[in-house]
This record gives structure tokens, C-alpha cells and sequence, in this order.
């Protein structure tokens, strides 16, 4: 096993660790913590692979925008273990029977997987910035600009949620 | 792996982290020389000649001072706030060009962490998780005062973070490239093509707007709310005594120093300077290296000067100029950017037409692929891993 194996596995394992650790924690702010931790070790992950571009923007968008804003809520609210909201048993039954028809439908789906050699071409280089650019703005321009149209739709829906608050004041 | 690459890097990742240091440590000194000169006082002046060794008698200081943890805090989570602030601000200097490459012993030696081709990326990614030192460190310490400073800072960050990157992308499609080695080549010399070559000439506006969101990432005043003293007492730092606070402190001055040098290196041309062609060399690298250094500490200067000429804005005066003023400003600025790229060397113009034609054969986006891996992209980032 080569050193980048070792170092894959050791990368994975700590991730899947840390994800688990934000369900397992009990604490709020140490489960977000944790789930910043998580966002790390992808982005390390996305290094390994050497996609340069998606792990810094990972950084950037997940750690360093969507965490900070998700601590501050949490920092705000101030939750402890001892005003949490009580789950009552109705609720606990209710959602282990979510959960547990979830996994049926997903033991269901890949109980006839047939295992394909994946006959991907082999390009360490595709995650660099150039080449992604490039890709996006030929193969995939399509998507891609119909996801900015996602994204300048949920702007303007912030911006009119917020306005609309304010006409009321007024 | 390359031996001797290995060493040749971590000699620069040694002495840019202990020349990080020592320049944060004297930014102390500096600091209180630059007030009492505005103040028209003498400043500490008793340890040393001219107060020369007062950082290392605060420093010193810092270290035999009592640690203490207040009963109620979140114990790991309040010893690994400062670390995770000093941590993320030595990181940044990691994609700073520092010098122009040197020629020695054969082998091309640039003076440079890691030329990582999505550099300034790099900086602003680290400058967006600076923030969680100080959350942490407030929301840990359990103080109600050191909660609102966290809490103002992250928003404060987060503000003027997207006046910030707006900037950036202005000066990435100015030079079309993401490595701050680039960015920095590009400004070669002074003068070029009968205008300047540094980018404050070219986008004054711009580095109007890096200044003022580079004042308040670093939490600097007039942009200080962290740490408001009349309205927090000491902000998100109340709580801790003894080389923690001197941590948070020191971070603060590493903050300062990365920021002036990706200032000097983003717009006033980094290890350029005016007839820098008459050297070469040894003696091209080491001038270029002072000349950056110089220009770095003319920008911690200009910081320290602001400091101690204008007062603290209000919160909402903040938040007013970040999201009213800088972000539009910014994105105008970044429009004309464009459309002037476009019309001179974009889409529209003459000579891209032409090119248009010839390149219409290689229509299919895999071909386009390859070509690129093969000719531009083979990233030094992937040189430093697998060599």
C-alpha cells in the first residue's frame, strides 16, 4: 500500500468519525464544531484528490459561510441539555419509523446493484481550476447557469420575504 | 519525493514563520512609537536602546502571568480558540510571493510557500475561517460581553468578506489568473505600454475598497467592534489572562503584517519597484525581497496611522458602509472591469475574433481538455505533493 493509500484511508476514516460525532454529540454547538471539523476533512479529502478548485471553495462557502452563520444561530439561541425540547415517544416511534422505511428503500435499491468496471479516464488534472472552467463553460454551461438562476431566485425571495416584513411595520 | 525540493521548502516555511513572528512581535512596539508620534509623546523607551527590546519584556511578561480558566467555560473549547486563531493567521502567508525566484546551485528556488494555482482563493478562504477563533474564544469563555463581541465580529467579517472577494475577482480578471505569483509577475517594473503596471493605478477604486475591508477583517480600528472597550470591556478576549490573551493578541498582529503584504503584493506590485530591469540575479532577488518588505511595513504604517486618526464606528454606521456602500461600489467596479476586459481582450474584441476562427476546429470540449492539461495546468501544487 502506497503512502497516499494510507494517508486516503486515515483521511476517510477520520472523516466518517466526525460525521458520526455530530449526531453523537449532545451539545449543539459541539455537534456544529464538529460538523466544521467534517467540512475540513472533506476538503482535505478533495486535496488528496487533488481538485484544488472544490476544496477551497468548500472552505469558503461551506466552513467559512454557511458554519458561521449556522454557530451564530446556535450561539444566539444558547441551547443546553436543559431547555432542549422534550421529544415525546409519539415523536421517537414516529421517526424510527421514518428512518427505518428509509433504510428498506435504500436496501431495497442496491440489493440488485450489479457492479460495473467503471471505465473513467484516469486525469489528475481535472480538478484544477483551468480545466474545471473549462468544463463547466462547454460541457456543462447548461447546468450551470441554470443553477445561478437558483441562486439569484433565492436572493430575491430573501430580499422579498424581508421587504415584506418591513411594509407591515411601516 | 525530491530531497532537496523538500528542504529548500521547509528552510522558507522555517524562516517565514519566525520572520512572521518577529515582525508581529516589533508591530507591538510599533504600535505604541507610531501613537506617541501622533500623540506627540516619547513612547516606551526604557527597555533597551529606543525601547528596542520591550516586546520581548512584554512577551516575557505574558508568560508569567497566572492562567486562568473561569469555572463555567468550556474548557477545550476555551484553550483551543487562541490556537486556532494564531493558527489561521500564520497560515495565510503560505501563497505570498516574497521575493522575485533566485538562481542557485542550478535549480530555480522561488521565494514562496507553495505557488498553489487558486493562491488568492487560499487567503480568502483562510481569512473566512479566522473567524472561528474568535467565536469560539467568546462563546467559550460563557461571558455575556464576550458573546456579543463574537458575534458582532462574525458578522462584521462576513460582511465585508463579500466586498472583499468582489474585489479579488476584479483582479483575477485583470490578470486571469487565480496564483498570487502571477498576479504579481504581471505588475513587472513600474511603467509598461505608457501607463504603470501596478494595479492601485489601474483600479484605484478597488484598492480603496481592499483597504477599508482588510481594515475591518483584521479587526483594526475604526473597525474594532471585537473589541470595543467602552461598550465590552474587552470583547471576546475578557476572559483570558496570560499567553492566551498574548496569543489572541499576536494573531491580531500576524493578521496585520498578511494583509499589508497581500496589499503591497496584489496592488502595488509585491518585489517590484521602478528599474528593477538594471539588476539581475542575486542581487535582483535580494532588493526585490526588501523592496516588498519595505512596501509591506509603508502598509502596516498606514494601518497604525488610521488607527490612531479616526475614531470607532458605530455598529449599524458598520454595517451601513459594508453592505451599502462597499458592496455596490464594488460590483460596479467589477462590471466596468469587465466589459472594458471584453471590449479591449474579451469576446468583443478584434484580435479574439480572429482567433475565434482558428480555434473553431477544436470544437469538442474533451480535446479542449487535454490541451489545456497538457500545456498550462500542470499545477507546481501537485509538483510539491508527488514529486
Amino acid at each position: 500500500m502506497s503512502g497516499i493509500e494510507i494517508l486516503a484511508i486515515v483521511l476517510g476514516g477520520l472523516t466518517v468519525g466526525s460525521a458520526l460525532m455530530v449526531v453523537a454529540s449532545p451539545h449543539p454547538v459541539r455537534s456544529v464544531l464538529f460538523l466544521i471539523l467534517t467540512f475540513f476533512l472533506i476538503t482535505g479529502n478533495y486535496v488528496l484528490m487533488n481538485a484544488q478548485f472544490l476544496a477551497i471553495v468548500n472552505i469558503i462557502v461551506y466552513t467559512g459561510a454557511v458554519m458561521v452563520l449556522f454557530l451564530f444561530v446556535l450561539m444566539f439561541l444558547n441551547l443546553s441539555k436543559d431547555n432542549e425540547p422534550r421529544s415525546s415517544m409519539k415523536m421517537k416511534v414516529a421517526a424510527t419509523v421514518a428512518g427505518g422505511a428509509l433504510m428498506i428503500v435504500i436496501i431495497a435499491a442496491l440489493k440488485d446493484v450489479i457492479m460495473l468496471p467503471i471505465d473513467l479516464p484516469v486525469d489528475n488534472q481535472q480538478g484544477l481550476v483551468e480545466n474545471l472552467g473549462m468544463l463547466l463553460f462547454t460541457k456543462y454551461v447548461l447546468p450551470f447557469e441554470v443553477s445561478s438562476i437558483l441562486f439569484i431566485s433565492a436572493m430575491v425571495g430573501a430580499v422579498l420575504l424581508a421587504k415584506r416584513e418591513k411594509q407591515i411595520i411601516d | 519525493m525530491d530531497i532537496s525540493l523538500l528542504i529548500e521548502k521547509s528552510t522558507i516555511v522555517v524562516v517565514l514563520f519566525l520572520i512572521t513572528l518577529g515582525i508581529a512581535a516589533y508591530q507591538t512596539l510599533m504600535e505604541r512609537k507610531v501613537a506617541a508620534w501622533m500623540q506627540d509623546r516619547v513612547g516606551p523607551d526604557r527597555a533597551g536602546p529606543f525601547g528596542i527590546l520591550q516586546p520581548l519584556a512584554d512577551g516575557g511578561k505574558m508568560f508569567f502571568k497566572e492562567d486562568f480558566i473561569p469555572k463555567n467555560a468550556e474548557r477545550g473549547l476555551f484553550i483551543l480558540a487562541p490556537g486556532l486563531a494564531m493558527f489561521t493567521a500564520a497560515m495565510t502567508g503560505a501563497v505570498i510571493p516574497w521575493g522575485p525566484p533566485v538562481e542557485m546551485v542550478g535549480r530555480t528556488i522561488a521565494l514562496q510557500v507553495a505557488d498553489i494555482n487558486i493562491g488568492i482563493l487560499y487567503v480568502i478562504g483562510f481569512a473566512s475561517i479566522g473567524v472561528y477563533g474568535i467565536m469560539i474564544g467568546g462563546w467559550a469563555s460563557n461571558n455575556k460581553f464576550s458573546l456579543f463581541s463574537a458575534i458582532r465580529t462574525s458578522s462584521q467579517m462576513i460582511s465585508y468578506e463579500l466586498a472583499m472577494g468582489i474585489v479579488i475577482i476584479t483582479i483575477v480578471l485583470m490578470s486571469g489568473s487565480l496564483s498570487v505569483a502571477t498576479i504579481v509577475e504581471q505588475q513587472h517594473g513600474f511603467w509598461a505600454d505608457g501607463y504603470f503596471t501596478w494595479n492601485v493605478f489601474k483600479q484605484p477604486l478597488a484598492f480603496i475598497i481592499f483597504l477599508v475591508t482588510s481594515l475591518a477583517e483584521c479587526n483594526r480600528a475604526p473597525f474594532d467592534m471585537a473589541e470595543c472597550e467602552n461598550e465590552l470591556i474587552g470583547g471576546y478576549h475578557t476572559e483570558y489572562s496570560s499567553m492566551k490573551l498574548g496569543f489572541f493578541l499576536f494573531a491580531e498582529y500576524v493578521n496585520l503584517f498578511i494583509s499589508a503584504a497581500i496589499i503591497a503584493a496584489l496592488f502595488f506590485g509585491g518585489y517590484n519597484f521602478p528599474g528593477m530591469d538594471n539588476f539581475s540575479g542575486i542581487t535582483l532577488s535580494i532588493l526585490g525581497t526588501l523592496v516588498f518588505f519595505a512596501k509591506t511595513v509603508f502598509f502596516i504604517f498606514v494601518f497604525m496611522w488610521i488607527r490612531w486618526t479616526l475614531p470607532r464606528f458605530r455598529y449599524d454606521q458598520l454595517m451601513h458602509l459594508g453592505w451599502k456602500k462597499l458592496i455596490p461600489l464594488a460590483m460596479i467596479n467589477l462590471v466596468i472591469t469587465a466589459v472594458v476586459i471584453a471590449f479591449t481582450s474579451g469576446w468583443f474584441s478584434e484580435d479574439k475574433k480572429a482567433a475565434a476562427t482558428v480555434e473553431v476546429e477544436q470544437k469538442q470540449p474533451t480535446a479542449v481538455l487535454n490541451n489545456a492539461s497538457d500545456s498550462r495546468a500542470s499545477g507546481s501544487f501537485r509538483v510539491n505533493l508527488n514529486h
